[in-house]
């Protein structure tokens, strides 16, 4: 199942960049069929998920280079599962979502697809060598993106967002084979490794190879202060180049960070547990004022992106943290940041969407060129206001839940962390009425007077996303039994 | 005498000495057959390599000449570099009007660094580096009406023949020291020699090999060489003579005693891969920056001679790392030579959409070299850093990875220029030949990193132990 997933869309990608003779509607099926498959056979993984079961399941396993103990393995745990399976969501939404190709149709969704297989692959990898062999080769299908479909200086944003990623991934590298020569038989098999927890008790070589991930892992989160990739990246992308950015790529060092140092060297992450609680916090804070400070809206959105992957990095540290007799709150903080994880790429995926709409239809960011819209075109401000509600965790909504979690985690673990956290709630709350006050009230400026309202797939996309926030916000049972589960058995309490 | 164990290499010596024969008979507008021959000497070479393939590493012809499985990979990737350049050469040089001798100077220069691969004994050592040589020179300068590829050819000779003199000069104070040439001796008898003269020695041969690698400081003539020398030519010779160097030094070092030039080997690493970067960044010519590239890519596979001895992996590592870099490299320069040697980085625009194939084996090259997994290049440094972390070189593994992220920039300076600019006219292609080795070329650098597992049994046999 786990590898229709992964090569639906690799199999898709492949016939629309050899042949050139299909037109853009019929790439744009084919591109559909493929994703689709895919989230179908994640989908089915999910029903036949047993959470009472071992910690990896629906595990597929061929030899690629046995004598370095590297394989084509692929198996998920209730957090993969929860995060590939969000993942394929908003890459079916991406592929379905118009968007103005620019008469390169085919190479675009090929692109796309390309991406869409590599990304499944990061979170489904039980291979470390895979998990980097895919972690790097979305940093390929992105550049293209953004290179070639971009706007403003798309290369220049591509090139920064490439180089900044691969320094990231080139530390990550050293760390996995500084882990790797720790072992006793070498191989890559996550799950043999982090049953040995090769690094224990190994003092300042294990503190070294936990950095290594840790700033390759944060990079990509990205984590204050290596995050100065990220805006220009994003307001550059297409839109939906941008919302696959938010919420996917960025969950692959938040995901990396609870797959590798938490799960493979938890005594040691232990130890840094809080300075990397407190580098959260500092990206919770900073990521909100900033975007408060942004008068484009995309780099707003931005910003909150590092405001919200701060949250979950704060959960995944308190996680960490084996302060003794806190089981559950280390269990709640981590099912909190993978619950963030989903939430933040279905709110801000839409988020990124919208703004990709608001792109085509005005070619403008500048939140002062917009404003009333809200009477001009009520649907997009009912699907943005409830977005922007959820990105700020409102009750009854999926942001909520997550943040709940996640707070309630750290206030039993670090109680001054969490009370200052709050206030990073109290800021994007600030900045989202803010923003939807500026594009959908007040006065109509004259040039958006002929301001089209969202089109019937535009709706069905961002309707579908937001049905997802609203189910995980009022009954979140569902993911939550999923996740738990793995949760438990990696931070303990049960 | 064993005469057998040296088919692949007399097979090369009679194929050349047939075609400066033939080249001497047939008329000008048969020349072409001649690289025909050429193809089946090196094909026939090939075939003996594999057939002779050594199942436990053993000595020839009283002890000069190595048998092992390094040394077999090497011709491997030797004589198939040079079967791709040759594939390449008649589309480009169908307006030569006489080039059959090209094709034999071609086997002599790879039959030289088969030498240098196989070598046990410094004396050959010195044979196979200045047989390798001279054959390079001419071939260089063949156009010898192109004022660029003369001053290229100047360059590569003066260069060469300081470096060669410096090699004969280290070799006979190895010579001076122990009494004899023959490795098993130098590695018995260096550990009670002089240390001062010794380290001259050892410095004097480490500098006349890093001409043959285009590694710090003899490394000036590469650019020059990849831009102006026949584009098939400059394939060859930024492969073929490197991979015979890498394993000669990663052999030579291997008998020093302790921990004498392994120090020197390291430098010369960090300093060669940082320079070639570096002076590559500001190149607005493709064929100069994949020259500054490949000696770059050379300082990398230094990482692994560094380590012999002190990381188990190393051997390997190395070779892995030698055929990624040649796979990569003879593809980027096949795409040149398909695209007739076109240099300026502004004739490149558009490529993606004028030229796809072109565009898509020369991305892929270049992604390989950078180490993207999962192609071939990313296994080859993988090995090369795990070598040297587990010889506790880490600091030479951040230099490393620090120097990737600079290559990274301008790899993707030409990657960006072919794919997100327009075509600005027709591109002009030379021909069947050179996109048939072209596409080898693609298709080698994915299909080897599947098969890795091949590539890494083939060279996972240990080198061939010296008694010591």
């Amino acid at each position: 199942m786990l590898t229709v997933a992964l090569f639906a869309p690799l199999l898709g990608a492949l016939p629309l960049a050899l042949n050139s003779r299909w037109s853009a509607a019929q790439a744009r099926w084919i591109a559909v069929v493929a994703s689709g498959a895919s989230l179908l056979a994640l989908a089915l993984a999910w029903l036949t998920f047993d959470p009472a079961g071992p910690l990896f399941q629906h595990v597929d396993e061929v030899q690629w280079v046995p004598s370095l103990g590297m394989a084509y393995r692929v198996g998920v745990d209730g957090i993969a599962l929860a995060v590939a399976t969000m993942s394929a969501v908003l890459f079916v939404a991406a592929v379905v979502y118009p968007f103005d190709t620019r008469g390169e149709a085919r190479q675009y969704y090929a692109w796309l697809l390309f991406l869409h297989g590599v990304s499944l692959g990061v979170f489904l990898a039980l291979d470390l060598l895979m998990f980097y062999v895919c972690f790097d080769l979305t940093l390929v299908g992105m550049y293209f993106l953004i290179g070639r479909w971009g706007h403003g200086d798309p290369q220049l944003a591509a090139f920064k967002f490439f180089l900044y990623t691969f320094a990231g991934s080139l530390a990550l590298l050293l760390g996995i084979i500084g882990l790797y020569l720790a072992l006793e038989t070498p191989t890559f098999d996550m799950r043999a490794i982090i049953e040995q927890q090769p690094l224990a008790g190994r003092g300042t070589y294990a503190s070294l190879v936990f950095l290594a991930m840790m700033v390759g892992l944060a990079v990509k989160t990205p984590l204050v202060p290596v995050h100065t990739w990220l805006p220009q990246a994003h307001v550059d992308a297409p839109g939906p180049a941008s919302a696959i950015l938010a919420g996917v790529l960025l969950k692959m060092g938040t995901y990396g960070m609870i797959r590798l140092p938490l799960a493979m060297l938890g005594e040691t992450f232990s130890r840094f547990a809080l300075p990397v609680a407190v580098l959260a916090l500092v990206a919770i804070l900073y990521g909100a004022l900033v975007a408060l400070g942004q008068t484009n809206l995309k780099r707003r959105i931005a910003y909150t992106s590092i405001n919200h992957m701060g949250y979950t990095v704060l959960g995944i540290a308190v996680a960490a943290s084996l302060i003794g007799g806190h089981d559950e709150a280390r269990r709640l903080a981590l099912t909190g940041a993978t619950v963030e994880m989903v939430a933040h790429g279905l709110i801000t995926g839409s988020l990124f969407l919208i703004s990709g709409s608001l792109w085509q239809r005005s070619g403008d960011y500048a939140m002062a060129r917009y404003g009333g819209l809200a009477r001009r075109a009520p649907q997009l401000t009912a699907l943005t206001v409830l977005a922007a509600f959820a990105s700020l965790g409102m009750p009854g909504l999926a942001g909520f839940v997550a943040e709940f979690q996640v707070f309630t985690g750290t206030f039993a673990v670090y109680p001054w962390l969490a009370v200052l956290g709050v206030l990073g709630i109290v800021i994007t709350a600030a900045l989202f009425l803010d923003l939807l006050w500026r594009l959908f009230f007040g006065r109509l400026p004259e040039h958006l007077a002929h301001f089209p309202d969202l089109n019937r797939i535009e709706i069905g996309v961002l309707g579908v996303l937001a049905l997802g926030v609203v189910a995980i916000g009022v009954a979140p049972h569902f993911l939550l039994e999923v996740v738990e589960a793995s949760a438990s058995l990696l931070a303990g309490g049960r | 005498m064993p005469v057998a164990d040296l088919t692949p290499e007399l097979a090369l010596l009679i194929g050349a000495v047939m075609i400066v024969l033939g080249a001497a008979f047939l008329p000008h507008a048969r020349q072409g057959w001649l690289a025909g021959a050429a193809l089946v000497t090196l094909t026939i070479a090939l075939g003996a390599v594999v057939v002779q393939w050594p199942a436990a590493p053993s000595l020839t012809f009283s002890g000069v000449w190595i048998l092992d499985a390094p040394a077999s990979l090497a011709k491997l990737v030797i004589l198939g570099s040079g079967a791709l350049a040759v594939a390449m050469s008649p589309d480009w040089m169908r307006s030569d009007p006489r080039h059959g001798e090209y094709y034999a100077l071609c086997l002599f220069a790879l039959l030289g660094a088969v030498v240098m691969a196989a070598a046990g004994d410094s004396m050959e050592l010195l044979l196979g580096v200045l047989l390798s040589s001279a054959a390079s020179y001419p071939l260089v300068a063949y156009h010898r009406g192109f004022a660029p590829a003369l001053e290229a050819g100047m360059k590569y000779f003066l260069i060469g023949a300081l470096a060669n003199a410096l090699l004969c000069v280290g070799v006979v104070m190895l010579f001076g020291l122990v009494g004899d040439t023959d490795y098993r001796v130098l590695a018995a008898f260096l550990a009670q020699s002089d240390r001062l003269v010794l380290s001259v020695a050892v410095g004097c041969v480490i500098l006349g090999l890093a001409f043959k690698l285009a590694a710090f400081p003899a490394h000036a003539w590469m650019p020059d060489v990849a831009q102006a020398a026949p584009a098939p030519v400059a394939a060859m010779l930024s492969v073929a003579p490197k991979v015979g160097a890498a394993l000669a030094l990663a052999r030579l070092v291997a008998l020093l005693p302790g921990e004498q030039g392994l120090w020197l080997v390291a430098l010369v690493s960090a300093v060669t891969m940082t320079l070639g970067n570096l002076a590559a960044l500001r190149q607005v010519d493709v064929r100069r920056l994949l020259g500054w590239s490949s000696v770059s890519q050379s300082g990398y596979a230094l990482m692994a001679v560094a380590v012999i001895g002190r990381a188990e992996g190393a051997v390997s590592a190395l070779l892995v790392f030698l055929v990624a870099y040649a796979l990569a490299n003879l593809a980027a320069f096949a795409v040149v030579t398909h695209l007739r040697g076109r240099t300026d980085l502004a004739d490149y625009r558009g490529l993606a959409r004028a030229q796809p194939l072109a565009a898509v084996v020369l991305i892929v090259a270049m992604l390989s070299l950078v180490g993207i997994p999962p192609l071939v290049g990313f296994f080859g440094k993988f090995l090369l850093f795990e070598a040297t972390l587990a010889a506790d070189h880490a600091w030479l593994a951040i230099v490393a990875a620090l120097n990737t992220l600079v290559s990274l920039y301008y790899y993707l300076r030409v990657a960006a220029v072919m794919v997100f600019t327009r075509p600005t006219g027709p591109v002009a292609v030379l021909g069947g030949h050179s996109r048939l080795a072209m596409l080898a070329g693609g298709v080698g650098i994915v299909a080897s990193a599947l098969l890795m597992e091949l590539l890494l049994g083939a060279s996972g046999v240990v080198m061939l132990p010296l008694p010591s």
